[in-house]
């Protein structure tokens, strides 16, 4: 008995993939290697504490009642309630570099003030910036030119720094290229992140996924944890099957896959002969997690989140080191607006971070690795912010090793490949992806990505 | 069915497909993505939810009888004619 669609990976893409087509009666399994549900935006527990993997906020927030934005058409889509995804907004965030800062909320009007205060000069190329943002048609599946997004904002803005400022939160978000970032990524990076807002689920992660799982699964869908795929299989150029890990083939009509493209394309068999090329990604970070034994900002800490630069120039670029202490982002999840203050306070701390480096060490020297600039990343941040080292009752970390370790992406690449498979087709018939390398990126992007490509090539044909 | 009953079908459908949209003030004779927040994604849901309920397709070509709830009314009330309301 052939299912309709085989989705690879209970991650948001697959969940949401999965609960579209179960909707509408199509027979419909999830396969998840992992014993935990949500890739890339996942969660882990450690000492009885449940800790969100790859989320700091979910950008896209709109209110309730607001139409037509990417949050609104995932709810409508998926028949869920805005209420039901327990939404709690942002506080404020910063963008802090040595001379400059500017703060903003969910409110646009005062990130443009913020502007305006910062650099008088360059508000009314900021304007006419924002005026070309809102004219982009970012979304479109078929655009393929490619424009950078630096080349376009020097039309607008004289000022470096500004550009760099802009650009640093945008990229740490969402951006798979290192050094610039694709037009219409940092048109839908400025939307979600700027325009409509960040804000955190009350119960992180685990909730989300679970509504998203006991939804799918009240629709009959079927999902099968702990089962890794080893092949896909084609015959004639068309996919009939997968096999798992414990040898079991499962058959289906049409296979959505959530692994990556060219982790995909390495999965098919046969094997394909003229492989397809992609670029794989190399983004990545090590992100540490501070749980303190006070409320952030009675640390100084009274941001929901901050971009930083230590240097005036911002550089977002795989380092040459094994991390990059000279940027980052700063979390403190405290600072939203939680019905219920969390019980401890916790504060995150990300850094873009070398794969190579981290996958090449010893067992031994890795986890001296970790402590180490774990250290240096925090003397870092300390010559811009309060030590909080005294007040820090438990603390880990992960690295872009640990990232490709539980998602399988190929170098821990968190936002996959720099060039996006817009329409999710592969070279073979009737398998086609979802998910970071299809283009929308963040937890609404994921989601969306599943959605879309559910309804582009399953339920429309 | 009668034209109310086909009438609740459609007020029904868009329920579950808006669940944040209040359906009881919808105008019969105003297009429906004026009223309410309905993209091309909701027009496919609204097909599909014909097809998985009862059966209907409907093609392409025919969505635009579907712009209006009174549209809906005229289109669907003939292929469902015959059905009891509890189908």
């Amino acid at each position: 008995m052939a299912y309709d669609a085989i989705i690879i990976g209970s991650g948001l893409s697959g969940l949401a993939a999965g609960i579209r087509l179960a909707m509408f009666n199509k027979k419909v399994c999830i396969v998840e290697k992992h014993t935990v549900l949500g890739g890339l935006n996942s969660y882990y527990v450690r000492k009885n504490r449940t800790f969100d993997v790859g989320l700091h906020a979910m950008t896209n927030f709109t209110s309730k009642g607001v139409r037509h934005s990417p949050l609104g058409k995932l709810l409508k889509q998926l028949r869920f309630s805005h209420d039901d995804f327990r939404l709690c907004q942002q506080h404020m965030s910063e963008i802090r570099f040595p001379e400059h800062v500017l703060r903003f909320t969910n409110e646009f009007e005062f990130f443009r003030q913020e502007v305006a205060e910062q650099f008088p000069k360059e508000i009314d190329g900021f304007n006419k910036l924002v005026e070309k943002i809102l004219a982009f048609d970012e979304l479109n599946l078929d655009a393929s030119e490619a424009l950078g997004s630096r080349s376009i904002l020097e039309n607008f803005i004289k000022e470096p720094v500004l550009i760099d400022m802009l650009n640093c939160p945008l990229m740490y978000y969402g951006n798979a290229r290192e050094g610039d970032m694709d037009f219409y990524q940092f048109v839908i990076m400025f939307k979600s992140i700027f325009m409509e807002g960040f804000a955190k689920p009350v119960g992180g992660m685990n909730y989300i996924l679970h509504l998203l799982e006991d939804k799918f699964k009240d629709l009959g869908g079927e999902l099968r944890m702990g089962s890794g795929v080893t092949s896909i299989n084609s015959e004639k150029g068309t996919v009939k099957s997968v096999t798992l890990e414990n040898g079991e083939q499962l058959k289906g009509d049409n296979v959505l896959s959530s692994m990556g493209y060219v982790e995909t394309l390495n999965c098919c068999s046969p094997p394909l002969n003229e492989k397809e090329s992609l670029e794989t990604g190399q983004v990545s970070f090590m992100e540490s997690l501070f749980v303190v034994d006070r409320e952030p900002r009675d640390l100084g800490y009274d941001k929901s989140i901050v971009f930083f630069s230590t240097q005036p120039k911002f550089e977002y670029k795989v380092p040459k080191e094994i991390i990059d202490i000279t940027s980052g982002v700063l979390c403190c999840s405290n600072n939203f607006d939680y019905p219920q203050p969390m019980e401890e306070g916790l504060i995150r701390l990300t850094n873009m971070a070398n794969f190579a480096h981290w996958d090449s060490l010893s067992r031994k020297d890795y986890v001296a690795a970790k402590k180490h600039w774990r250290n240096q990343a925090l003397e870092s941040l300390f010559t811009f912010f309060p030590d909080f080292r005294d007040n820090v009752v438990f603390l880990d970390s992960f690295t872009p090793k640990t990232i490709k370790k539980y998602t399988g992406h190929l170098n821990g690449a968190v936002y996959g490949s720099p060039r996006k498979i817009k329409n999710g087709k592969t070279p073979i018939n009737n398998l086609f992806i979802c998910g970071t390398d299809q283009g929308f990126l963040g937890i609404i992007g994921a989601t969306l990505s599943g959605i879309s490509m559910a309804n582009l090539h399953i339920l429309q044909k | 069915m009668t034209i109310d009953e086909v009438r609740q079908i459609i007020l029904n459908i868009l329920e579950d497909i808006a669940p944040d949209e209040d359906i009881s003030s919808i105008d019969d004779n105003t297009k429906l993505r004026d009223q309410i927040d309905l993209d091309s994604m909701d027009f496919l849901d609204i097909v599909m939810e014909l097809r998985k309920r009862f059966n209907i397709e409907v093609p392409e070509k025919d969505y635009e009888h579907l712009a209006t709830l009174a549209g809906c009314i005229t289109y669907l009330q003939p292929l469902l004619k015959d059905r009891l309301a509890a189908s």
